[in-house]
């Protein structure tokens, strides 16, 4: 499934898509950068409640798929930016990570 | 051997805040240049981290690239505190890292490990009170 579909498909609010084609496959949680960087495989779902301006680097240099921060937080003011400028997909909801991931598990 | 590209890149030791930078203008340039996608998530992976630990443990630093034609060198070096003890820094989950970087989401003792698992070669030169200076291959056969 591409960024786009599955975003469209789980009404994730989209905040940033400036790659709707990517295609994403498998998932991945986590907060703590080092363990993302090291652990999330290419083209993954990164699902995370972590929102300052790092994790768009983070997110481009592993190659995922597609951002999905749960919990409805609120990325800190540049993040949106960046995430547009870097090519990352970022979309909210107001599902925690475990809902959100077993919600799109199916599809992914 | 003789034949290769550089790419020398200034990080900056204040702003850790959208640290990364080096490491994300040098996956541009490895694109450019046409290099396997695994490579260029492994070389990613790598220098962002050890760009990541120059900014939060070591006031910044230096970061040289330098592509031959059998494998990418990085050369990380910086004048921060140096690593008293290797074997521990080099543990999965062993960190130094402040209160204040770990709200951003560092701290997780997971760079160095990464760095060597991403890499196909890892040499630690570091000295007390004068600085570290890091250097990794990937090989690009
Ligand atoms: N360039 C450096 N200068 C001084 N100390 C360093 C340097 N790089 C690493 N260290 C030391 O080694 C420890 C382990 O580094 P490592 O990158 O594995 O973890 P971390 O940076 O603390 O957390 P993470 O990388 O998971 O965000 C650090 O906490 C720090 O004490
Ligand atoms: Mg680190």
């Amino acid at each position: 499934m591409t960024a786009l579909q599955l975003t469209e498909k789980f009404g994730f609010e989209p905040l940033a898509m400036p790659a709707p084609d990517h295609p994403v496959n498998g998932c991945y949680i986590g907060d703590l950068l080092s363990w993302v960087m090291g652990r999330a495989q290419a083209d993954n779902a990164w699902i995370t409640i972590m929102s300052n301006i790092n994790i768009a680097a983070v997110a481009a240099l592993a190659d995922t798929g597609i951002v999905i921060l749960a919990e409805n937080v609120t990325p800190d003011a540049s993040v949106i930016q960046t995430a547009q400028a870097k090519g990352i997909n970022l979309v909210r909801t107001p599902l925690t990570a475990y809902e959100t991931a077993v919600k799109i598990s199916q599809d992914i | 051997m003789s034949e290769f590209l550089n790419f020398h890149f200034e990080v900056d030791g204040d702003n850790f805040v959208s640290a990364g930078q080096a490491s994300v203008q040098m996956k541009k340039n490895m694109r450019q240049l046409g290099l396997a996608p695994e490579i260029i998530r492994q070389v990613s992976i790598a220098m962002y981290e050890g760009e990541i630990n120059m900014v939060i443990h070591a006031h910044g630093g230096v970061a040289d690239v330098n592509v031959y034609e059998d494998r990418i060198e990085m050369i990380l070096a910086d004048k921060g505190p140096g690593i008293k003890d290797i074997d521990l820094a080099m543990q999965e989950g062993y960190s130094t890292a402040n209160e204040q970087v770990r709200a951003l989401g560092f701290g997780a003792g997971m760079g160095l490990p990464n760095m060597k698992r991403y890499t196909d070669e890892m040499k630690i030169e570091t000295v007390v009170g004068e600085g570290t200076t890091i250097t990794m291959y990937v090989n690009l056969k």
